[in-house]
């Protein structure tokens, strides 16, 4: 599997970041580079095995459906770029 | 003055507690080195108000007889570990105006025991490197460039290479560090000092930014063995707010340093004996192997089938899981924001200007591994070959309790180099991977001085939640091979 202009793009866009046009070969043959190199794990065998997402086997604790936490809004806003009364405020989405 | 840089962790201690020295010239002492040393670039921010200001309340603690663990201790901070009202930017522009409003876990066990933060460490770009060089604020200098008189300047590993400098440089008695794939261990073995990475869930993960949750783990990068006993045992700890810490109790690691180790086996593993390590390597890991053995351990030869895989598995799974822990960086709530006109545009722009090239070059990859069609090939198989690398793990601590292996594959090397090869850069972590694959504890030991006089590391792996055997073995070492921090504080 490798990664050509097209695909580079696609994943520039899924992952919100921008590529120039001028780049896009580059950054294809980098990302190609790596994924030649990881594509050795197709010698193993995995016939069986179940895929791992954690180590330590613990199951997730689960608590009550409480609220613990909140009531202040400024701690919440404080690194806010920019806010418009108790809220996070974004270019306009809807016209 | 340079007698206190010179004292360790526990030196530091029994001054406090002999009434030697107060909290504030132990705390003045090193905020001057930091000063003097300030081209060293190991801190990103210098708290000195606030160290004051927490020597005063160490000092006085102190005087009623009421002296915490830590009281008095003078320790770094990575950049990665949120400090309430203290800016946390993980080396990266998108978090440089970043001003947390709450404390992680971590740090906050650390003040509870009386602990000073002297500032916030210098690391690569949300921990993604092993030289320091992705890091938005700059490059750091390993104390050894001039030790060894080296011509270039060198790096100090990665990503916690800040903590490791000031550690290994007399800036920060103690320092602390998160390692997700040798971040802790490899720096410590480039500057000469002790690092740990605990068992993952050992330490609470909340409040660290978060670069790829199943791996990260925080643990200290100290002068000795027994420094890194005492400050796990402050940072470690079950919590609630970090749904994959271990419920586990922390056992007090110092009484682990009881200097017997005999009849404890202590595997080889054959798969980390490569041609291109050089034989300075070699003959330091031949030198654990003799001390160990002196000192009772029984050596055997294990195998460790897929450990030529780790890497390549890790270049999966850590992507892919910082590809998803990195889509919060969008200029809505915290941090970076370019303005544009378009929603779009902004969270496009913010990314742009906001991430360096190795970051993007993870998520990239990451969201590639994780995109439709290619989940199953990339993601989902690599997920089955670290179950392979655990099993491989398991199944040889039937037989041993601890392996032993060197850290890295080479010394220090000069600032620049490696940059242009991601997967050369990669290679540096190519003895610590496959214990974070598999969440294990280890700690590095400095064992000797390479032939152009840079240091070389030890590892000691150990069972889950085994941190005791791993520092114990790691203190035998530590007395075996005799190594010293020449001329710390005078850089």
């Amino acid at each position: 599997m490798s990664l050509d202009k097209t695909m580079v793009q696609r994943v520039s866009q899924l992952a919100r970041i921008e590529i120039e046009e001028t780049q896009l070969e580059t950054t294809a043959r980098e990302l190609n580079n790596i994924l030649e190199w990881i594509e050795q794990l197709n010698e193993v065998d995995t016939e069986g095995v179940e895929p791992m997402a954690s180590v330590t086997g613990h199951e997730l604790p689960k608590r009550d459906d409480d609220v613990t936490d909140g009531g202040y809004p400024e701690k919440v806003l404080k690194n806010a770029p920019d806010r418009e009364s108790d809220f996070f405020a974004v270019p306009k989405v809807v016209e | 003055m340079s007698n206190i840089l010179d004292l360790n962790l526990a030196g530091l201690q029994k001054a406090i507690r002999d009434k030697n020295l107060s909290a504030k010239e132990i705390t003045e002492a090193y905020l001057q080195a930091i000063e003097q040393n300030y081209q060293s670039n190991c801190f990103i921010s210098v708290t000195e108000e606030k160290a004051i200001q927490m020597a005063k309340e160490s000092d006085k603690r102190i005087e009623r007889g009421e002296a915490l663990a830590l009281d008095g201790i003078p320790i770094g901070v990575k950049d990665l570990f949120c400090t309430s009202g203290v800016r946390t930017t993980a080396g990266s522009n998108i978090l440089s105006n970043f001003v947390p409003q709450y404390e992680s876990t971590v740090t906050e066990q650390l003040w509870r025991d009386g602990a000073i933060m002297l500032g916030k460490c210098n690391m690569d770009e949300f921990a993604m490197g092993s030289a320091n060089t992705t890091s938005y604020f700059g490059s750091v200098e390993n104390p050894w460039t001039t030790r060894a008189k080296f011509g270039k300047k060198l790096v100090p590993g990665g990503s916690s290479g800040g903590s490791a400098a000031a550690v290994s440089g007399g800036l920060a008695v103690a320092a602390t560090g998160s390692d997700t794939g040798g971040s802790i261990r490899q720096p410590a073995s480039f500057c000469g000092i002790v690092g740990m990475k605990p068992t993952y869930g050992r330490c609470s993960r909340w409040g660290m930014v978060a670069f790829a949750s199943s791996l990260d783990q925080a643990g200290p990068l100290t002068r000795t063995v027994q420094d890194a006993a005492i400050l796990l045992k402050s940072m470690a700890g079950y919590d609630p707010k970090d749904s994959t810490s271990a419920n586990v109790s922390v056992p007090n690691f110092e009484l682990a340093l009881n200097g017997d180790i005999r009849g404890l086996r202590v595997g080889v593993p054959r798969e980390y004996k490569r041609e291109e390590t050089p034989p300075e390597i070699e003959n330091l890991w031949q030198k654990g192997i003799d001390i160990l053995k002196k000192a009772g351990a029984v050596i055997s030869d294990v195998s460790l089938p897929h450990t030529k895989y780790a890497l390549p598995t890790y270049y999966i799974i850590a992507p892919a899981e910082a590809s998803s822990n990195l889509a919060r960086y969008d200029g809505v709530r915290y941090g970076l924001r370019a303005e544009q006109a378009e929603l779009q545009d902004m969270y496009q722009r913010t990314r742009d200007e906001g991430f360096g090239d190795e970051v993007k070059r993870r998520i990239l990859i990451g969201t590639y591994v994780l995109s439709a069609g290619y989940y199953d090939a990339y993601y989902l198989k690599a997920q089955r070959v670290r179950a392979l690398i655990k099993q491989d793990f398991d199944n040889v601590f039937e037989n041993v309790d601890v392996l032993l292996t060197p850290t890295a594959p080479s010394e220090a090397f000069a600032i620049g180099e490696n940059d242009d090869d991601p997967i050369k850069m990669y290679l540096n972590d190519i003895f610590t991977v496959p214990t974070s694959l598999a969440g294990l504890p280890a700690i590095s030991i400095p064992g000797s001085l390479s032939d152009t006089g840079l240091p070389l590391g030890l590892q000691v792996v150990g069972k889950m939640f085994d941190e005791e055997s791993v520092l114990k073995v790691g203190d035998i070492l530590e007395s075996g091979v005799e190594f010293t921090l020449q001329e710390v504080g005078k850089q």
